[in-house]
Parts: structure tokens; sequence; C-alpha cells
């Protein structure tokens, strides 16, 4: 039998709404669990404090630092040598084989899973480098785990500066170097920093990686030869240790939230960058 | 003009530091997993289910096809809801409504792979254990939560792939009287073919290689599933559970499951960028 | 080629040189305490009030696991290595243990299972598989489903040590990575059994009688519950006077007391 195209079309299209509405009905479902169940057990004093009787009370401050020095160092790091690499593909080179190898590391770079790159910090960083389980082998770790994105961001925002701005800049007698740095990097900012702020994003909510690297001391970190306790590890252990699930989902709403915060500032900021480059 | 050419030698080093990286890492894994499986010779390894660590026992087989079962059964979700979804974005949302939606959709991929998990085992697991019977850590709890976390991925470059079909080709469809299905199912979604091969390739990448949300949900069993309600071990979630402990030929054992997940991750890298580059091609000849 | 390789070089460098600026200011040295996850949490709860009444000491605690921990006390790297079983022959001549505290290893069942008790050879039936189902051990008819810890964790280790003798637990059974997660499983399956921390069974879960006698304070203390397992430091040789303050801390009244409090059982 053949049904009609009209009617196919119709129930096609109606599956196809359905199937996007449950996968942002789904979305929408976890943030607002998360939400509900931690939002209101979030206080001044539950983000300041630090944790006592293994996180069963007191607050989280201690892994909001760690969160930020893992996170902040490995962006920190990864953000120039991304950024020259992308420089360095789209203005100072011709396409070639060179080019070839570096895109062919980047995007592996790209596809290795967490735990992969936790395997690697672990021996390189942690043993024979001698850093230990600590902050430093962990942002080190991560710098490697976010570095693709970052090159391949910042290289989609250079391209997309128009070539007439280069033009212009030569054309009053700028180098290679200042036309690149006073046009197309200003220009291409906004591009650029959209790809940091979702890769401090994608740093933020890792945990295998960190788990394997960072360690999971509950205190302070002292220097970045210590051991640090991240968020989301924070709160895989208090959830799958059942110490505490409001102070767990506590912990995962001060984590969405802040996830929230940077896409949406990152969205903010390509929204403007695309606004630029037309 | 000196300066220049220092700064141009700056910046190649500079870019070598991915490609440096990724050899790094090759050859850290590589050191310390292959000692063990040049041992045993591999077929051992590989081929022997019999995972005992405390008998010095160190078969991956179960392993392996618990990767295989949980991916595959991920793809099946994260392609259905993810291809749909970008179908939905291109072809049939208003643009204003598509712009909206894109953003949140990608807002997916941000949410730590720790909450997916945790979300699955509150929610998903008792479901599946009260309705469907079984321990509710399952291959298909795992299957549904990694489907939902593949689907940013498959969306993401799926809704690429459709945006770089020229107009042309939509409109002279449609001017020949077929519907927007047709042309979708006809036109647009043959002409993307590759790109979308390259989001399937590249969500089950990221299927693989998912480790939290795995450990939280598998049940980790030892056993290859006789069913999709039987738990299961995945290769990562053998590294993470294990590697806090391990020594001597244990750890060694644990490298090599990361070895044989890197090599299967290349191999979907390679294959990946091989699809890719041609449908780069294919679009460059329109 | 070079070229590349010096950039390698310098990377590695830039990020050295990152770490030393980095390093600690001055205090005591600190004592260095390594080793079994099972006890870390609660050597940090004692580190943490120890620096509390002592400003001028420091305690580093961290995981690793018992084995990792007892390596790195051999190597130096340690000063204390935190152990969560009993030695084996080979580290009992290299150590001298302490045992801190003990816990007491729960046999925990859904609250709506009607088995009560289980004889220490019922309870390695179970867990070898050669009983499959509970109306075997007199509770109602349905399969078993074990729930177990992974491979290498002190808890898995001390059970197969005190119940398991040279029997398997065999590969179908579930691992849980955590207390807290077989807990949780626990909680919610009618035919599941898993074992655990007595200290963190809490409420919901039904701990069983091993040999008639109930799971309790008193009963490991008496030694009536075999079940247990001693929290040990252990130090290689004399201890360094740091760590030796620290160790009179912990086995002091007050600290015993802190322990018990977090669902322990006192040394001695």
């Amino acid at each position: 039998m053949r049904l009609h195209p009209a009617t196919t079309e119709r129930a096609v299209v109606t599956l196809l709404w359905a199937m996007a509405g449950i996968t942002i009905c789904a979305l929408a479902f976890i943030i607002i669990f998360i939400l509900a169940h931690g939002l209101p057990h979030i206080s001044r004093e539950f983000l300041a404090d630090s944790p006592r009787s293994m996180g069963r009370e007191g607050g989280i401050f201690p892994m909001i630092v760690g969160s930020a020095l893992v996170a902040g160092l490995a962006v920190l790091i990864a953000a120039p040598i991304g950024v020259a690499t992308a420089i360095y593909l789209t203005e100072y080179t011709r396409e070639g084989r060179l080019t070839a190898v570096i895109r062919f590391g980047a995007d592996c770079l790209a596809g290795i899973p967490s735990i992969i790159f936790g395997l690697f910090g672990f021996v390189f960083f942690a043993i024979v480098l001698g850093m230990g389980l600590s902050v430093i082998s962990g942002a080190l770790t991560l710098t490697l785990m976010v570095l693709p994105t970052i090159i391949r961001t910042s290289e989609e925002a250079i391209r997309a500066v128009p070539q007439a701005y280069r033009e212009v800049s030569y054309g009053v007698g700028s180098t290679r170097w200042q036309m690149v740095t006073r046009v197309v990097l200003r220009s291409a900012l906004p591009g650029i920093g959209t790809g940091i702020i979702l890769s401090l994003g994608r740093s933020i909510s890792e945990t295998a990686a960190v788990m394997l690297t960072a360690g999971s001391a509950l205190r302070m970190p002292q220097s970045l030869l210590d051991s640090s306790r991240t968020l989301a590890l924070h709160f895989y252990i208090l959830s799958r240790e059942g110490i505490s699930m409001t102070n767990a989902y506590a912990t995962a709403s001060v984590l969405i939230i802040a996830i929230l915060a940077l896409n949406l500032f990152a969205y903010w900021l390509m929204s403007r960058f695309v606004a630029r480059v037309r | 003009m000196k300066k220049d050419k220092i700064i141009a030698a700056i910046l190649t080093v500079t870019a070598l530091s991915a490609i440096s990286g990724l050899a790094l890492i090759t050859i850290f894994i590589f050191r310390e997993g292959m000692p063990i499986i040049l041992r045993t010779g591999g077929g051992e390894f590989f081929l022997s289910a019999d995972w005992r660590p405390r008998d010095g026992s160190f078969g991956i087989f179960s392993m392996i096809i618990g990767s295989l079962a949980v991916t595959a059964g991920a793809m099946v979700i994260g392609m259905i809801f993810g291809l749909g979804l970008a179908i939905v974005l291109t072809q049939f949302a208003p643009p204003s409504l598509a712009a909206v939606l894109k953003p949140v959709v990608e807002l997916l991929a941000g949410i730590p792979s720790v909450v997916y998990g945790f979300m699955g085992v509150v929610t998903l697991v008792p479901l599946i254990r009260n309705r469907l019977g079984g321990p509710g850590l399952s291959v298909l709890a795992a299957s549904i939560v990694l489907g939902i976390m593949v689907l940013p991925t498959v969306t993401s470059i799926s809704v690429d792939a459709l945006q770089a079909v020229p107009r042309s080709f939509w409109e002279g469809s449609i001017a020949l009287g077929a519907t927007r299905w047709q042309t979708t199912r006809m036109v647009m979604l043959k002409a993307a073919r590759s790109g979308i091969v390259a989001a399937a390739i590249l969500g089950m990448g990221r299927a693989v290689g998912e480790t939290m949300a795995v450990i939280m949900v598998a049940g980790n069993s030892i056993e290859i599933p006789g069913s999709i309600l039987a738990p299961t071990r995945t290769l990562t979630s053998n590294i993470a559970l294990e590697m806090g402990y391990a020594s001597g030929a244990h750890r060694e054992a644990l490298f090599a499951t990361g070895v044989t997940l890197f090599v299967i991750i290349m191999i979907l890298n390679c294959v990946a960028l091989s699809v890719s580059r041609r449908s780069a091609r294919e679009r460059s000849f329109r | 080629m070079t070229q590349r390789k010096n950039g390698l070089a310098a990377f590695g460098l830039a990020a050295a040189l990152l770490c030393l600026t980095g390093c600690k200011g001055a205090k005591n040295r600190p004592v260095n305490v390594v080793g079994s996850t099972s006890v870390q949490p609660f050597a940090e709860v004692l580190a943490q009030e120890y620096e509390k009444r002592n400003p001028a000491e420091r305690v580093e605690v961290q995981g690793g696991g018992s084995t990792a921990g007892l390596q790195a006390a051999v190597n130096g790297l340690a000063d204390i290595g935190m152990c969560s079983r009993s030695l084996n022959e080979a580290e009992a001549g290299q150590f001298t243990p302490i045992t801190i505290a003990r816990d007491g290893l729960a046999i925990v069942v859904n609250p709506a299972n009607t088995v009560d008790g289980l004889s220490l050879e019922q309870l390695r039936g179970i867990f070898s598989g050669r009983i499959a189902n509970w109306e075997a051990v007199g509770g109602k008819g349905s399969p078993i489903r074990l729930i177990a810890r992974e491979e290498g964790s002190g808890t898995r280790e001390s059970f197969m040590h005190l119940v398991m003798d040279k029997d398997r637990i065999p590969a179908g059974a579930i691992a849980q990575e955590s207390n807290g997660a077989v807990k949780e499983l626990v909680k919610g399956d009618p035919a599941a059994i898993g074992f655990m921390s007595l200290g963190l069974v809490g409420k919901e879960l039904k701990a069983l009688a091993i040999d008639g006698a109930e799971p309790t304070h008193e009963n490991v203390l008496n030694g009536k519950y075999k079940l247990a397992r001693p929290f040990l430091f252990a130090v290689k040789g004399a201890p360094g006077a740091g760590a030796q303050k620290f160790i009179d801390f912990v086995l002091s009244a007050d600290a015993q007391k802190m322990l018990e409090d977090e669902g322990l059982i006192r040394a001695k």
C-alpha cells in the first residue's frame, strides 16, 4: 500500500517535531530536576565555607577554588598555544604537508576520550615529571584536552575576517605581524573568546581525567603541587558515596549554573562577533 | 623583517604542540600497556573473557563486547533523535526558533557527564528495574544515557552538513512538486550523506570513550551481557574502576585496556576524517 | 626537526617553572599520609582537627589505595601508609602496623527481604553462586542478585579474606565503586545482597546477623560478630617526630571518640 505523499508528510513532520520536543524536554528535565533539589540549599555559607566531615556538612569553597585553578590554568596555557596555532595555520603558511600533520594532530586529539587523557596525565605529568596528583598535573592534562577546540574555533574566527581588512592593513605598510595583531586578531577576538569560554566550560565539567591527575583531596590547595578536588568530582563522590544528597544536589546546581552562564556568555560573544564580521 | 621571521618560527613551533601532545600520549600509553599484550601474545588478552586480577588472569573480551553493545545502543538512540532534530532545525523549524534551539542543543553537550550518569541512576535505573525487570543497571540504561550524551555531537555536525547543501537543490525539488519531506529524504539527506556519516562516527567515538556516566549506570559486571537488561562493563569503566588500586601486572593490564580503547578511537577518528574530507570535496565540486 | 624538539622542551620547561614558582611556603614539613580510600575520609577529618589544635603542623592526606599507600611508605614518599585490611605476611615484615580503628563489614539486603540472618557458610554459598535463590536460605523465592565492590577495593579484599576463603565471586556479579552506590542499589532492589562498611548502613537497609550475631559495635568489640577489618596506619621503622605526634593524637581518647561518631569502632 502506498500512502499519499501529503499523509506521509504530515505523519513524518509530526514525528520529527515530537522527537525534537522530547529532546528539549529531556534537557529541561535534567536542569530543572537538579536545580529544584539543589538551589534551596545554596547559601552564602555553602559557597564560602570549607567542607566538614567529608562534605556532609559545611560548604564547597575549596572545590570552587580547585575547579577555578585547574580549569583556569588549563585554559590559560591552552589559549596562547591554540591561538598561535590558528594564526600559523591561517596567516603564516600555505596548505601543505605540515598543515595537514598539524590538523591531523588536532583532529585526533579532539576525539581521544577523557579517560585516556587521564591515564596519560597520570603517567606523564604525575609520575614521570614528578608533579604528583596535583592542580598542575590536572591543568596540563586538561590543556591537551581543550587545545583542539581552541585551535578550531580560533581558526574559524580568523578565517571569517574579511580579506579586505588584511589588504587595507598591508596597504598602509604594516608588517605581517602588525597586520595579524592589530587587524585580524582584533576583529576575530569575540570569536576566539567564544572558543576559549566553551573550553573553560568543558574543563569545569570534566571528571574522569581530573580524577586520575588532580586527585581528590578535600582541602584547600596551598600550592599548584597540592592535590585538589574539583566541583564535578566532589559532586560525583558526594552522590556516589551517599555522603549527603542535599550537598550533592547543591554542588551540581553550582556546576550547572556556572556552565549555563559560560554558555550564555559564549553565545552572546558569538552573536557580537557575527554582527561585527558582517 | 628579521623580527617577522622569528615570529614565524615561534608560531611554527607552537603549532606543532597538538601533534606533539598526540605523539606523547601515544608513546606513553603504549609504553605502559604494550608489555603485557606482548607477553600474553595478545590472543589471551583480547579473546579471553576471564578478568581476575587477583589470580593474574587478564582477558578483556567481555569488556570489548560490553563497549560494542553499549555503543551500538547509544548510536540507535543518538542517531534517531539527533538526526531527527537536525532535520527539524534545518528543514522545518522557522529560522527564529532554530536560532534558539541550536544553542540549547549545544548546551546539552556542556552538562557534565557525572550529572547525566547521576540522572540515569535516580530516574532511569529504577524505571527499568521495576517495569522491565533485571537489576536496572544494564546495557539498556547505559545506551539511553549515552544516546542522550552523543545527541549534541550528532545534531550539530548533521546540521552543518544539511546547511551546506546548496539552497538551489531544495528549490529545484520543491519546484518539481515534491513535498518538503520528500525533498528532505530524497535530496537533502542524500546530498549531506557523508557529513551525516561523519556525525555518526564522531558520535560513536564519544560513546565508546565516555566513562563516568557508564560506570554509574552499566553495572560493571565482568560477563558478556546476555540481554539488553543485563549489566555489563565497558573498556573505559574497567580503567576508571580499578586504576586507583592497581599495581604491577594489574596496572599494565589496565593500560593495555587503554591501548585497546586508543586504537579503536584512532580507527574511528581516521574514518571520520576521511569521510568528512570527502564531504568537503563534494561540496567544493558544486 | 630539532626546532620542533626544542618547542617541546620549551613547553616542558615552562610547565616545570610554573610549578616551581607555585611551591610551598615554609611551615613545618607536612606529614604525608597516603593510602586506602576507605581510611582517607576519616584521616582527613582527623587531620583537620589536629591542625586546628596544632596550627604549626601540617598533615597531607592522599588516596590511592592500600597497596599504593604501603608502597609509598616503603619508598619514603609517605610518612604513614593507610591500609584498610590486615597486612599480608610479606608486608608484616616491613611495617609496624598501628590499628587506629576497626570497621565492621555489614551484609546488607533490602528491608522487604524476609531473611534476617545467615550462617557464614550460607553467605559464602551465596557469594560464590552455589546458592542462587533466596528460597534456599529461608526467604521468598526469587533469584539472588549479587552486588560486589570493584576489584582491588579494601572492602572487597576484606570480604574475600573474611568470608570467601578460596571461593570466587562469579563474573556476573554487579560491581559498584563505592559504599553509597551499593547502598543505593540494595535500597531499590528486593532481590539484592551486598556488603559495605557497617558505619554507613543507615536505617534504609537491613544488615544481616551472621552466625547468629547481630552486626553491632558491641558484638564487633567482643568478637561475636566476626566480619570486621582493621584500619591501619603503617609506618616503616621508627616514625619521625611529626608523624609520631599525629599518631599519638589519632590514638587519643578525643580522636577515637570522633572516629566512633563517624561510625567506626574504636581500636581497643
